[in-house]
């Protein structure tokens, strides 16, 4: 399979979508009566966690295709997609910490279920990729990590249900609440900017798939040119290797 | 000048900007430096596949102008 086949669209798609989403979000969408200017910082952050939670999703969905089928292809969408969403973990976190900063005063919150169980994820799924370094047989690898993937793609469901449930809410809800949840025009303001954030994971996901799948036909191509003597035995890694026969 | 104009910069945005301004700018700095240090490693993995793809291109070629009969040379490419 080549992943660089929609690239170009994608791309653009991206550039466009995330420029409307940040000409909506500052001209378009009414300035928040109670935090002010500050509220913007909504339309970086919720999309970027929203996008991260899916991203482990996605990588415990893949993993299960990769017990099923035993495809290392699966093992390495899974992998990126993990390594994609913990990226954007990261910048969910120090956002998070901005907008705590501006609005509470507090760069961290520990009573905020909101922030602990997102901090919980995180270092969760921190522990992934030190776990398959540590693995040194790339099938057992696999394997293990793509349990570890489910049990945790599980958990996050269930920590997206428990913050719902939680009493002290302090952010902004954007569905389904019994006030109606945000106004229509900042509704349409946070909708293109998931889509835009969406469009991204999806965009650097298949960079990197491409990038993974050049490298591995690069070995390939090497290893019939030169003969398997040219071709280093790959090292120890935690990412997955896709054969090079 | 640059003090100049800095200071002229930060007197009209002050007026005109509303307050917190420095808390969003940093967060949306957060993101796009985020997506930046991506793009950096992004460009440098084509940069090594660049190299890569020279390197079998010119095995390539040296394997095509070898008279017939000769070893390939595969113990150069080893030594890469």
């Amino acid at each position: 399979m080549l992943y660089g086949n929609r690239l170009r669209t994608l791309s653009i798609a991206t550039f466009v979508t995330m420029t409307a989403a940040l000409a909506l979000a500052f001209f378009y969408a009414p300035m928040d009566a109670d935090q002010g200017f500050m509220q913007k910082i909504f339309y970086v952050h919720v999309p970027l966690a929203m996008v991260a939670l899916g991203g482990f999703v996605f990588g415990g969905i893949a993993a299960i295709q990769h017990l099923r089928t035993r495809d290392p292809r699966w093992d390495l969408r899974s992998y990126v997609a993990i390594h994609l969403s913990l990226v954007l973990g990261a910048g969910v976190l120090i956002t998070g910490a901005i907008w705590a900063k501006a609005s509470w005063g507090h760069w961290w919150v520990w009573d905020e279920p909101t922030l602990v169980s997102f901090l919980i994820v995180f270092l969760l799924y921190a522990t992934y990729q030190p776990m398959r370094f540590s693995i040194e047989d790339p099938e057992r690898q696999s394997r293990y990590a793509s349990v570890f993937a489910i049990t945790a793609g599980a958990f996050v469901p269930l920590n997206f249900l428990a913050v719902r449930l939680a009493q002290a809410y302090t952010h902004p809800r954007v569905f389904a609440t019994a006030d109606g949840g945000l106004p229509p025009r900042m509704q349409l303001a946070f909708l293109v900017a998931l889509a835009g954030m969406t469009l991204l994971y999806v965009t650097l996901w298949r960079y990197e798939m491409t990038s993974k799948n050049t490298s591995a036909q690069l070995r390939a191509l090497r290893r019939r040119l030169a003969g398997d003597d040219a071709v280093a035995p790959a090292g120890r890694s935690a990412a997955p290797s896709l054969p090079t026969t | 000048v640059i003090a100049i104009i800095s200071g002229i910069v930060l007197a009209a945005t002050t007026a005109v900007l509303p307050d917190n301004v420095g808390y969003v700018a940093a967060a949306y700095l957060v993101f796009f430096a985020l997506v930046l240090i991506y793009l950096v490693i992004m460009a440098s993995k084509l940069a090594r596949f660049e190299r890569e793809t020279a390197e079998l291109l010119e095995l390539v070629d040296r394997r095509d102008h070898l008279p017939d009969g000769a070893e390939r040379p595969r113990e150069e490419a080893a030594a890469r």
